[in-house]
């Protein structure tokens, strides 16, 4: 059996040299992201290819996630929001493909690498900061100072505005990780019971019946986690990039 | 800012006991970021510059189908409702002149029939007159004939009691005076 550990071991597939001393290599993380640029590609032009009037299943699809996430913008940040549309839909797309391709057994989840997810998040941040800085220049310190407060406790408020927004990237991006990785410790822990288990012979067997079926339960379970997480990443981006747009609260 | 190492560092302990935790192996990194970063150009491009106009475009067209859908069929409505006024005006229309028809019709037999009666009613009273113009001519004739009974009785009357005729003169005089004319 192998340790819960093993199953986000990078290895590499295709080395490709160096640059500097740092190693460079396809490795199976890099395909299973080249896989979920092919699936969103196919998801959202294979389906959309036929441009119909009535949508067919594929197309309703690419559909139903195409407003799910302008919904999602025009909602925690307006209209002027959709401007960043593209980047949030494929925030949106990147990270539930991942995910969800991650549940199948014997591949690999991008995301329950802490590099991928801090990339993640840093994009967001970044683009926060470089747009929030273009559109209100010193207006954009706003931020940090919320209205209605009184003076004296205003320098203790503003230092913890501060603190909590350069935070965000780290929660924004431990937040996605700890969860990918946990579940998938989980499952494996329980799916090493099963095998562990069924070894014993007959008496292990009907003792191997109960993790099974937490197996297949945890499977639903992070199914909903795959989701939830790809959603509360995009969500939590609107929110900062609202911040960008309307720094004033 | 300055995240990626934090967390790193944070999660440090993790990495101690578990001999080399994948995800903290920075030996990975540089491959990771750099194919991380392709993909995800990749994919921004492919949404921002095919999915979404191409999106956009089938939504549009979508909506303004819908729209030209509607106005056609809020013109037919319209169509249809002019066609029930059209055809309810007419139907009044028919009703006025069926009823002015009726008037006029029950008025022309009402005078037709007044008309039918007075004739009737002229002939009655001339017939009426006519019989008693009859009647009273019977009834002269009658009386004349009276008349002249009497006198012939009377006389015969006469002759009986005392044998002797009267003149006709005399006896006619005497029964003119019972008669009183």
């Amino acid at each position: 059996m192998a340790d819960p550990i093993s199953q986000f071991e990078i290895i590499d597939l295709v080395p490709l040299g160096k640059i500097g001393n740092v190693e460079i290599s396809f490795t199976n993380s890099a395909l299973f992201m080249v896989v979920a640029v092919c699936i969103t590609a196919f998801l959202l032009l294979g389906a959309t290819a036929g441009r119909q009037i009535v949508p067919g299943r594929l197309q309703s699809s690419a559909e139903v996630v195409h407003e799910f996430v302008a919904n999602m913008i025009r909602s925690t940040a307006g209209e002027e929001g959709l401007r960043f549309f593209p980047l949030v839909f494929s925030l949106f797309m990147f990270i539930l493909i991942a995910n969800v391709v991650g549940l199948i057994p014997y591949s690999f989840t991008v995301t329950s690498h802490i590099v991928v997810t801090a990339s993640l998040a840093l994009i967001v941040f970044f683009t926060v900061l470089v747009y929030g800085f273009w559109k209100h220049r010193f207006g954009f310190f706003r931020l940090f100072v919320p209205q209605g407060i009184p003076g004296y406790i205003l320098p203790f408020v503003v230092l913890i505005e501060i603190v909590s927004f350069l935070s965000r990237p780290i929660s924004h991006s431990v937040r996605l990780f700890a969860n990918m990785l946990a579940g998938h410790i989980t499952l494996k822990v329980f799916a090493s019971f099963v095998g562990g288990l069924g070894a014993l012979g007959v008496i292990g067997w009907a003792g191997a019946v109960l993790p099974l079926g937490m197996v297949v339960a945890i499977t639903a379970l992070e199914l909903l986690v795959a989701f939830l997480q790809a959603y509360v990443f995009t969500l939590l981006t609107c929110i900062y990039l609202n911040d960008a747009l309307h720094p004033g609260h | 800012m300055a995240d990626p190492t934090h967390a790193t560092t944070q999660a440090k302990p993790a990495s101690e006991h578990g001999g080399g935790f994948p995800p903290f192996n920075a030996d990975t990194f540089a491959s990771q970021m750099l194919w991380f970063a392709l993909c995800f150009v990749a994919i921004y491009l492919l949404i921002a510059r095919v999915a979404i106009p191409r999106m956009s475009g089938i939504l549009s067209t979508r909506r303004a189908k819908i729209d030209a859908d509607f106005a056609e069929a809020t013109r037919m409505k319209g169509d249809a409702d002019a066609a029930v006024a059209a055809h309810e005006k007419a139907l009044v229309d028919a009703r006025a002149r069926a009823h002015a028809m009726a008037v006029s019709t029950r008025e022309r037999l009402a005078a037709e029939s007044e008309a039918h009666r007075k004739s009737v009613e002229d002939e009655l009273n001339r017939r009426l007159a006519e019989s008693d113009k009859a009647i009273a001519a019977s009834k002269a004739d009658a009386m004349t004939n009276v008349h002249g009974i009497a006198v012939e009785t009377a006389g015969a009357i006469v002759n009986r009691l005392i044998g002797t005729t009267p003149s006709d003169k005399a006896v006619k005089s005497a029964v003119d005076e019972v008669l009183g004319r």
